[in-house]
């Protein structure tokens, strides 16, 4: 195969740490190669060096055999290499072709730009890449899958010849990632060449031609997919054996004691009569695809999103969740999806976001905070869930991805929960915290916690939940029992095909 | 050797601090000047640099802590006019000074309640709101008063504004007051912490309980009450209540506040930090005017503070991000 990328030797450091190497890689017209490694492996600095953000200390880069050096991500855009970087850089209030040809926009003699030519340029390369998307509509529209192609089109526009993609399915469905792989396997026969970071392993054994592991720094080794097995990749990247990455059943739930349980639940245009139970010490997924009402129901169940009719029980007994502080009252937590956007408070100290639900706890008569109190507490939930940082009052946003999803964990088991609803446990945590957070959230159902995790990942999903509930439209499609487990099975009710395998419990949440 | 080196890290995360580092300043600021000027230690000028503060201080303790939850009011000044007019009004319509204070006050924070529910019930973001208070109610009070200041106030209203305590004037203590009791509470109070977290994370925040609403409407409702405060002191101590005081206060406290370490993104900022900033204006107004330097430069040199405050910030964050 045609060599179309060549990196020899790259080393970086930043005050303090070696971040890459001595790493070298080679990447084939036509390839796609994947990257991974927990979070600080590399990976990032990486391709930041191979994108022209940063200055390597020492190496090479050899683009099409000539050696190259960029000063600048512009320089390494014009040279045909393209970073496209888990935060979209697309203007959701554009259209499509203004997106596409950002600041690139074909204009006349007074600068003015030239809509028709605009438009014309962007419809021919929509209609390249069989794309049935209009240049005029506004990129807010878009599903984040589209986006993300989008992403992709602005790079070939400019003719690049290398797309570096950074965990470009961690905000997509299993639709959109379908989507998404698709398109870029098209681009692969056309030529184009990729390097492919992701923390999803199967997603590796889908897409990639070579897969190659980092860690602390180094380069651990590049293999042919054919090559090596899921356990393999993990060894390699935690560098020791992880057993169980989902932890080991304990089967802890009894079977009669009911904990949660949802009658006819509704909230109009979102979600219909759905009606499910949570057992003492259960694990329960919450399957679907993303708006298929899984995440929806959950912040309705815990007062976040409010519902128009329906009845939620806590140990038989009726009770009314209004807002967030009533859930928290009884002891039901909810683990948002999107750490950054409403679960943590990055800016703040980690003892302070430890705390967050628990002020009153720690409030004295007069209404002030104990900060001896918080200091030894917050103390302890660090060692507990092995948090690592170098000092309690370390800002949330300077911790790793895994770090800072054990922060919200941390600060939600402080509350004692007794229900635990917990959607996405795992979105931008390497595996390493990923296993510790499994082991959590199973120690917690061994002491008669019922838990509802909800994802869109289906290996998760069947490797820790004791039973599925598959949504669909806003509706329980079916329940996947732990013997009947498997991602067809799953998938087929997600894709709302009903001769899907059913339990007698759910079906009359179904009917009309 | 270890405890040295506990030292350092206490040092250093002291000259971290904003308040420090303006304390500093101010240090330095104090020696040069008393070698220049021998009036500056006066007492007289130091209760003259006090008193210049005792109308913005107030406020800047109430805007500060809006800023921290990530809120902004730029009404303060019209609410200072309006209460001092109100209250004036009500004085020359006979009613006793401690009623007409009280009715003073409830139109101070009658329009910090029209601003809370604006921006946390209906949603209007608190740029927007309050600068159309801001316009408002200065229509209002010109509209109330016809256009004239409110003149010849009784001796038993002008003498919380004019009277002493140990040759002090009262707002002095008032404001050193508020100072103290909002610091303490910013810095350990579990209702007033709540502000940071709505700062940092709005949406967090709700999902932790924190009652986000409430608190957003306190906050303006306590900045109103504070303005209001200020603006019976600055009209008792003139004796009339003026149509025009107040006008561009609210940049004059933001500035203070956010050189004292606030950020208009919320999350940051301490009363004491707010309180320096705004001293700091004040005792370089003073000096200027001391040395004699043209009235003039005093703008100039806040607003030069006030980018250097914010560069120092944004230096500081950019070193942090990069040993991480």
């Amino acid at each position: 195969m045609e060599i179309i990328l060549e990196a020899k030797n790259i080393s970086k450091s930043f005050p303090g740490v070696l971040a890459v190497e001595n790493v070298s890689l080679t990447l084939g017209k036509g390839e796609i190669l994947a990257l991974i490694g927990e979070n600080g492996a590399g990976k990032s600095t990486l391709i930041q060096v191979l994108g022209g953000v940063q200055k390597m200390d020492s190496g090479q880069i050899i683009l099409e055999g000539q050696p190259v050096v960029f000063a600048s991500s512009n320089q390494a855009i014009r040279a045909g290499i393209s970073v496209i970087f888990q935060e979209l850089s697309l203007v959701d209030g554009l259209s499509i072709a203004e997106n596409i040809f950002a600041n690139r926009q074909p204009v006349g003699v007074l600068d003015n730009i030239d809509w028709r030519r605009l438009y014309q340029q962007t419809q021919e390369l929509l209609e390249k890449f069989n794309l049935d998307l209009n240049p005029k509509s506004l990129v807010k529209s878009l599903t984040m899958g589209q986006k993300q192609i989008l992403e992709i089109l602005k790079a070939i526009s400019i003719n690049s010849k290398v797309l570096i993609l950074d965990e470009p399915t961690s905000a997509l469905t299993e639709g959109e990632t379908k989507y998404l792989f698709k398109n870029i396997r098209m681009l692969r026969e056309q030529g184009m060449s990729f390097i492919y970071i992701t923390h999803k392993l199967s997603e590796v054994f889908q897409i990639a031609d070579r897969i190659m592991v980092m860690r602390d720094g180094k380069k651990i080794g590049t293999n042919p997919v054919e090559k090596v097995s899921e356990n393999d990749l993990i060894s390699m990247m935690v560098g020791r054996n992880i057993e169980n990455l989902y932890g080991a059943r304990k089967n802890a739930f009894s079977e009669s004691e009911t904990i949660l349980s949802v009658e006819g639940l509704n909230r109009r245009n979102v979600f219909e009569e759905v009606s499910f139970k949570l057992r003492k010490g259960e694990i329960l997924g919450f399957a679907g695809l993303i708006g298929a009402g899984r995440t929806e129901v959950g912040r309705s169940v815990v007062g976040i999103d409010p519902k128009d009719s329906g009845r939620i029980n806590l140990d038989n007994k009726e009770v009314r969740i209004n807002n967030p502080k009533d859930a928290i009252i009884h002891k039901i937590a909810y683990l948002t999806e999107n750490r950054k956007v409403d679960g943590l408070f990055e800016g703040m100290a980690l003892c302070d976001n430890i705390i967050a639900p628990l002020l009153e706890n720690f409030t004295s008569a007069i209404g002030f905070l104990d900060s001896n109190q918080i200091n030894q507490y917050a103390d302890r939930r660090i060692g507990e869930f092995d948090i690592t940082t170098t000092s309690i009052i370390k800002k949330v946003m300077y911790l790793s991805g895994g770090n800072q999803q054990k922060v919200l964990v941390a600060m939600w088991m402080g509350i004692q929960p007794r229900v635990i609803i917990f959607d996405d446990p795992t979105r931008g945590v390497d595996v390493g915290s990923k296993a510790e957070i499994y082991q959590i959230l199973r120690d917690s159902a061994a002491r008669g916690t019922g838990i509802i995790m909800i994802s869109s990942e289906l290996p998760e999903l069947i490797g820790v939940c004791d039973r599925i509930l598959v949504f669909y439209h806003g509706r329980i499609m079916g329940e996947v029992l732990r013997q009947d487990f498997s991602e067809e099975s799953i998938m087929a009710l997600a894709a709302g095909i009903v001769n899907a395998k059913r339990s007698q419990s759910t079906s009359s949440a179904r009917q009309q | 050797m270890l405890k040295d080196q506990k030292l350092i890290k206490v040092l250093k995360f002291l000259f971290g601090m904003r308040e420090m580092a303006l304390v500093l300043v101010l240090l330095v600021i104090g020696v040069i000047m008393t070698t220049i000027s021998p009036v500056f230690l006066s007492p007289l000028n130091l209760r003259a640099i006090l008193m210049a503060l005792s109308v913005e201080a107030p406020i800047t303790v109430g805007m500060v802590i809006l800023l921290v939850s990530g809120g902004l009011d730029l009404s303060v000044g019209s609410t200072l006019a309006f209460t001092g007019v109100v209250t004036a009004m009500a004085l020359n319509a006979g009613l006793p000074a401690t009623v007409s204070i009280l009715i003073g006050l409830l139109a101070a924070l009658g329009v910090g309640l029209v601003n809370g529910l604006l921006v946390a019930k209906v949603g209007i973001n608190p740029f927007i709101t309050t600068l159309g208070m801001m316009t408002t109610v200065r229509g209002l009070l010109l509209v109330l008063a016809g256009g004239r200041a409110v003149l010849n106030l009784p001796r038993s209203f002008t003498v919380i504004g004019q009277g002493k305590l140990f040759g002090v004037q009262y707002p002095i203590y008032v404001m050193l007051f508020v100072v103290i009791v909002g610091d303490v509470l910013m810095r350990n109070s579990r209702f007033f912490r709540q502000n940071y977290y709505i700062g940092s994370n709005e949406k967090a925040a709700r999902l932790t309980g924190i009652n986000v609403d409430l608190v957003k409407i306190f906050d303006f409702c306590l900045v109103a009450f504070l303005s209001g405060v200020a603006g019976l002191l600055i009209t008792a101590r003139f004796g009339s209540a003026s149509l025009t005081v107040g006008s561009g206060l609210e940049l004059k406290v933001i500035t203070a506040a956010i050189i004292g370490g606030a950020s208009l993104s919320g999350g940051e900022g301490s009363v004491f930090g707010a309180f320096l900033g705004a001293l700091l204006i004040a005792i370089l107004a003073n000096a200027l005017n001391l040395m004699g330097v043209d009235v003039f430069w005093q703008t100039l040199v806040t607003g030069l503070i006030l980018i250097t405050a914010v560069v120092i910030d944004v230096v500081n964050e950019r070193r942090k991000r990069g040993q991480k």
